[in-house]
């Protein structure tokens, strides 16, 4: 008799405020978010610095000074900030995500906690979200950080559109971490071990960064025909390889971000962002245009965030209280 | 109202091919405590799992306080407290925020809360310990902070898992009186062991459990007389006769089989004491004691259990 179907009463959400609390204090409280703090100020302090004085220079002759500090490409480092947070940001959520279920079952909680009034549609929820506003916590800080050492080194403020063009990157940056949150709580979902989860997040994570591309071009090699007749089916080429780009959610990001932060972009494909860099300078979009451009990939990240999520959730529903 | 707190018909877990529990009849009534007994993996946690909603029955019908826990598992949590085997806190939590964040998920107001959880800590003697971290209690301590949050919850049903399992004699003795405490505030209380003699002492009934299946089930005299026989064990120690000889053609006496040196074991369908001094004084022996020996459970269960294997 197949008892799983059977109607249940009471919402679902019933003892969601007490779980995301408590996880968002332990989160907040713990030493593990001031490691990972400390990550970001050492991987994005330097670009910063540079980048700032860099524009220094250029001051008065940029309508778009503030976002320019995260995108360019500063003299003496070779990668720009967003490209250190497209890197950093997985690692955060990684961090925060990994352990997430599979902790209850170690220190023997899950089985108590669940035995008070909530479902555990609650207990997983609660948790993400409480994940999800620490990245938001440690993005707006660093955010204002950016925006303050600008303020302070330029000695002008940002205008309007800026700071609405920034904040729009914020989301973007918070949707992403949310991606590689629900990844590493997926594993924490599926794995016992900690051990095992943190190794899985991680190896995913490298192999979106350093081998999908590799792949992505191989499979794209393969379908080059002997000879290429036409634009089309160039073109066709090109569109295949994005597309494969874009199953990791790190080119998604960097693609989104590209154009909000840089408004001279009108066009995201075919060509590969890195390609694209710095190559089109004209006029730049109005915000909304640059909003328009850039909304597949956001709603890309957001989907990819609540699959991954569901997924967990299914799994966690049919999982064995006792540890 | 009815006076069963918990009733279960035919209840059913199913892992694969193997029956975990196997249509199991069970009521525990208002008031009472009642111990679940068996070897390991005779489907103990699994029924306790079933009656939270914790895990999916795969047949039967389970009532909890007038809730059915697959269907209404909130309003079943709600009343019932359960102290797991093994039970964990959060380590980098004290006492009290460990219970606070229990309140909160029960959503009693704050101030109510603060009071209920200091009353809880001292009725477990944690009151002193109440703001240390929960990573340097003991064993027992955890095992009473477990107590403690079924007394703040307030439930009209404890279910708890092996609560005694890993404790030295005196924390078990503790842990004991706390259970007694909680059955005279009106709780019923249901819980499942190993160490027999302990569940003795405070069960007012109790189900041995064996392969999923209920084999015996009342109280601990009933049981002795299903499996060890209705009648009267004596232990009867006297030097200088054999008491055997001496008890021979006693109206009575139905077994009498030696148990060490100078010292023999009598069955009797009924309270033969005093014949059976009469008969080793009257026979020249010097009787040294004379001991009405209570059915033991843990007679009970090694004699069921060898039984048992005997048969299959
Ligand atoms: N997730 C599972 N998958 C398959 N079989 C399981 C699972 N959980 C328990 N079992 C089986 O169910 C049976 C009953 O287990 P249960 O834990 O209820 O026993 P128990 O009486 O509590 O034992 P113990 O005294 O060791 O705690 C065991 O044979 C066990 O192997
Ligand atoms: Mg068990």
């Amino acid at each position: 008799m197949p008892r799983s179907a059977a109607r249940r009463e009471g919402s679902p959400f019933t003892g969601i405020g007490p779980v995301y609390l408590k996880e968002l204090a332990d989160n907040l409280s713990s030493i593990r978010m001031l490691v990972l703090t400390l990550f970001i100020i050492v991987f994005g302090a330097f670009p910063v610095a540079s980048s700032l004085q860099q524009l220094r220079t250029v001051v008065g002759s940029d309508a778009f000074l503030f976002l320019r500090i995260f995108t360019i490409e500063p003299e003496q480092v070779p990668i720009p900030f967003v490209q250190a947070l497209n890197f950093i940001i997985p690692l955060m959520a990684i961090g925060l995500g990994f352990d997430l279920v599979n902790s209850e079952f170690n220190r023997r909680t899950l089985s108590r906690v669940l035995s008070q009034p909530l479902y555990r549609d609650a207990l997983l929820l609660g948790k993400f979200l409480a994940g999800i506003t620490t990245l938001a916590v440690a993005m707006v800080a660093l955010w204002l950080i950016v925006f303050g050492a600008g303020l302070l080194l330029l000695g002008l403020p940002p205008r309007g559109v800026e700071v609405a063009r920034g904040i729009g990157f914020l989301v973007v940056a918070v949707a992403y971490g949310g991606v590689w949150l629900a990844i590493a709580m997926f594993f924490s979902v599926i794995f016992r071990s900690t051990a095992t989860s943190a190794l899985c997040s991680l190896g995913l994570w490298l192999f979106f960064f350093i081998l999908w591309p590799m792949i992505a071009q191989a499979i794209t090699m393969a379908f080059v025909p002997a000879e290429i007749t036409s634009l089309d089916q160039f073109m066709g080429l090109q569109q295949l390889g994005l597309a494969l780009q874009r199953v990791s959610p790190g080119t998604l990001f960097s693609e989104a971000v590209l154009g909000l932060l840089n408004p001279e972009t009108r066009t995201l494909g075919p060509m590969l962002p890195s390609q694209m860099r710095g190559a089109i300078m004209g006029a730049p979009l109005p915000l909304d245009q640059s909003l328009l451009l850039i909304w597949p990939q956001v709603t890309g990240l957001i989907a990819g965030m609540i699959v991954v999520f569901t997924a967990s959730y299914v799994i966690f529903q049919r999982e064995e209280v006792r540890a | 109202m009815s006076d069963n707190v918990i009733e279960v018909h035919g209840l059913t877990k199913v892992y694969g091919a193997a029956h975990a529990v196997n249509a199991i009849d069970l009521t525990i009534r208002r008031g009472e405590i009642f111990g679940l007994l068996g070897p390991n993996g005779a489907g103990k946690t699994t029924t306790i799992l079933m009656l939270l909603g914790l895990t999916e029955t795969s047949g039967g019908t389970v009532d909890v306080l007038g809730f059915d826990p697959v269907r209404q598992p909130l309003e079943v949590k709600r009343r019932v407290g359960y102290l797991p085997d093994a039970v964990g806190f959060y380590d980098h939590l004290t006492a009290r925020e460990n219970l606070i964040y229990t309140a909160r998920l029960l959503d009693i107001p704050r101030r109510e809360a603060d009071q209920r959880i200091m009353e809880a800590l001292r009725s477990v003697d944690l009151a002193d310990v109440a703001d240390k971290r929960v990573s340097t209690f003991s064993r027992g301590m955890r095992q009473r902070l477990g107590i403690a949050e079924i007394v703040m919850k307030r439930a009209e049903v404890a279910i708890l898992d092996e609560p005694t399992s890993g404790l030295d004699p005196h924390a078990t003795f503790e842990l004991l009186e706390m259970i007694r405490r909680l059955k005279k505030s009106g709780v019923a209380v249901l819980l499942s062991s190993h160490l027999l003699d302990r569940v003795q002492s405070v069960c007012d009934r109790v189900a041995l459990f064996n392969k999923g299946r209920i084999a015996l089930m009342g109280t601990v005299v009933e049981l002795a007389n299903q499996v060890l026989g209705a009648g009267h064990p004596l232990l009867v120690e006297a030097t200088g006769i054999d008491v055997a000889e001496a008890l021979s053609g006693t109206p009575g006496v139905q077994q009498v089989v030696p148990a060490g040196e100078g010292a023999w074991r009598v069955t009797a369908d009924r309270d033969v004491r005093a014949e059976v001094a009469r008969r080793i004084v009257t026979a020249g022996g010097a009787l040294t004691r004379l001991a009405d020996l209570q059915p033991s459970l843990e007679e009970v269960y090694t004699r069921y259990f060898q039984e048992a294997r005997h048969a299959a």
